[in-house]
């Protein structure tokens, strides 16, 4: 397979080779080789270049070749994500010592809600699985893949690309376009057509957002809801993890059942760290938090399914008070 | 004793990080110290310091920094020995982009933070290129997609280093780096180590103090940019 690799990369003139892997132009920017003789295959190209650029960078023209292939390696590799059927949580300790006893499984497309008091443990279960815990954490819990145990080498190996994770207090702060923006990330992923699926993506993004935006809004330039949307959308579509760990979706400008539905779509296990009834009881289960430890599991009933509806009719009543003291309006007992 | 040297650019979180990984391992009952290489003021004696880690901070000041963290490194390991740590770690900031701390067989870090921008990672150099694990920071502020393309341009310039997201303030992150710790190459002493990458060639007129501008003053080795 590397010799294959070996033999197509030093083969080919670079025109050849940059049409079969556009990420390859990336390589060359970084070690300042973008202007190369591209009718040439490279080794021959390299003749024509600075040869005191290489040895800035500590190369010389065979090296670069090599590095060149572990670079087309690597991106490629990236691609692949492991295919997790299903996580097991095994229960540790309590912060008091006490044993903590359940067993846990999720599936991809299922929806966990975690609930509990502020500081009552539930970052440290996230936390838990973001590492992959091997009984080795302060809270001693095992997280299972696939209902196996981890190496250590396996779980460094997973470098976190195994959980994405979703926070209040996250931002963008790349000076891009919503359209570059997530052509960016496509393009990183390697995605055969970028454009497509940005273009998907964005879309989504606004079905989630109360308030529309267009691809040529910059990021940075997005209200709250707006970004939360885009960035929901964009793990939905585009990231490979298939874990996404969220922690609390504001209530305002995002519609939170449409997202919970968009990330389940695509097959995500989702746990949702949350205060909000809506999000907490859109989940299959809620595990209720206290002293450090998971206190109960809770399978959300019919009834409570039920319940759902009305707590959503609450929801969009304030929503719509919260509409009309924006537009300038008055609130009356009768608007309630 | 173990040793690690930890490098990254300045405010990338290099000190939270080692605080946060001082914290697993005092859970572990490790003794540790630490090495910090500045260029001419720090603030992070006291930060250790107050956290109980032994601490000693040398200034680089007129001498380039990487010059100076080799010439000195040897004799932090001396004084590792001398306070019977387990664990020796070196801080120091990679200024020019150009070079790297990192030495062969000993464990090498390098801390870059998510909020440097996405390409940051490809204009770094050696001092992520030749690091075994790159600590990326500030994590929980930017979106999702921003770190995976963070990650997917570490991995460009470094495709064999473990990358480990720690958050600074919470330490979410620093226990996959402390496993890392526990795994660094135990050192006796780095007389005939070497560096995993050359530090520069800096013998022109202006590393011996001139500061005047004019083609006259320029003597030793010098790079000439060429103008259209």
């Amino acid at each position: 397979m590397t010799g294959d690799l070996y033999d197509r990369v030093a083969g080919r003139t670079l025109r050849e080779l940059l049409a079969e892997h556009p990420v390859a132009a990336d390589f060359f920017v970084n070690y300042n080789l973008q202007n190369l003789r591209d009718d040439l295959p490279l080794a021959e190209a390299l003749d024509y270049a600075d040869e005191n650029t290489l040895i800035d960078f500590g190369l010389d023209k065979t090296t670069v070749l090599d590095q060149l292939v572990l670079f087309l390696q690597t991106v490629v590799e990236e691609k692949q994500t492991a295919a997790v059927q299903e996580i097991t949580i095994l229960g540790g300790r309590t912060k008091s010592g006490d044993a903590e006893e359940f067993t846990l499984s999720i599936k991809p497309g299922e929806i966990v809600s975690i609930v509990g008091p502020t500081g009552s443990g539930k970052s440290r279960l996230l936390a838990d699985i973001e590492c992959l815990a091997q009984r080795d954490t302060q809270t001693l819990r095992q997280v299972l893949v696939n209902g196996r145990t981890l190496e250590d080498e396996e779980r460094f190996a997973m470098d976190g690309r195994l959980v994405a994770q979703l926070s209040q207090n996250m931002n963008f702060v790349m000076d891009l376009s919503v359209g570059e923006f997530l052509e960016m990330h496509a393009k990183s992923r390697l995605h055969p057509d970028p454009e497509k699926v940005a273009a998907e993506c964005f879309a989504a993004a606004n079905d989630l957002a109360g308030e529309k935006f267009t691809s040529q809004t910059k990021v940075t330039q997005l209200s709250g809801g707006q970004s939360r949307a885009l960035m929901i959308a964009d793990t939905a579509c585009m990231s490979a993890s298939p874990i996404v760990l969220i922690d609390e979706i504001e209530n305002a400008g995002v519609d939170r059942r449409q997202a919970i539905r968009m990330l389940t779509k695509n097959e995500k296990i989702v746990l949702i760290s949350t205060h909000d009834p809506l999000l907490a009881l859109m989940a299959g289960k809620r595990l209720v938090i206290k002293n450090g430890g998971v206190h109960k599991i809770i399978e959300t009933t019919p009834e409570e399914r039920e319940s759902l509806a009305k707590i959503e009719m609450l929801d969009n009543t304030l929503q719509s008070i919260r509409n009309r003291l924006r537009t300038g309006g008055r609130i009356t007992p009768d608007t309630i | 004793m173990r040793l690690i040297t930890v490098a990254g650019p300045p405010s990338s979180g290099k000190t939270s990080v080692i605080l946060r990984l001082a914290d697993v391992l005092r859970e572990k009952n490790r003794k540790i110290g630490v090495v910090k290489f500045d260029c001419l003021t720090s603030f992070d004696r006291e930060r250790y310091t107050e956290y109980g880690i032994p601490v000693q901070v040398g200034f680089a000041g007129k001498f380039c920094p990487d010059h100076f963290f080799i010439s000195n490194v040897e004799d932090a390991v001396r004084w590792g020995f001398r306070e019977g740590f387990d664990i020796l770690i070196t801080e120091s900031a990679g200024l020019c982009n150009r070079c790297s701390p990192h030495i062969r067989g000993v464990l090498a870090v390098c801390v870059i933070d998510n909020l440097s921008g996405v390409h940051t990672p490809r204009k770094i150099g050696p001092m992520l290129k030749f690091a075994d694990i790159v600590v990326v920071t500030k994590g929980d502020i930017v979106s999702q997609a921003e770190r995976e393309v963070f990650m997917f341009n570490v991995r460009q310039v470094n495709n064999s280093a473990k990358i480990v997201f720690i958050n600074g303030i919470t330490g979410q992150g620093a226990f996959m780096l402390g496993k890392h710790a526990e795994s660094a190459a135990e050192v006796a002493s780095l007389r005939g180590y070497k560096l995993r990458f050359t530090t520069p060639s800096s013998v022109c007129s202006y590393c011996t103090g001139e500061t005047r501008i004019g083609e006259e003053y320029q003597n030793g080795m010098l790079r000439k940019m060429e103008f259209p």
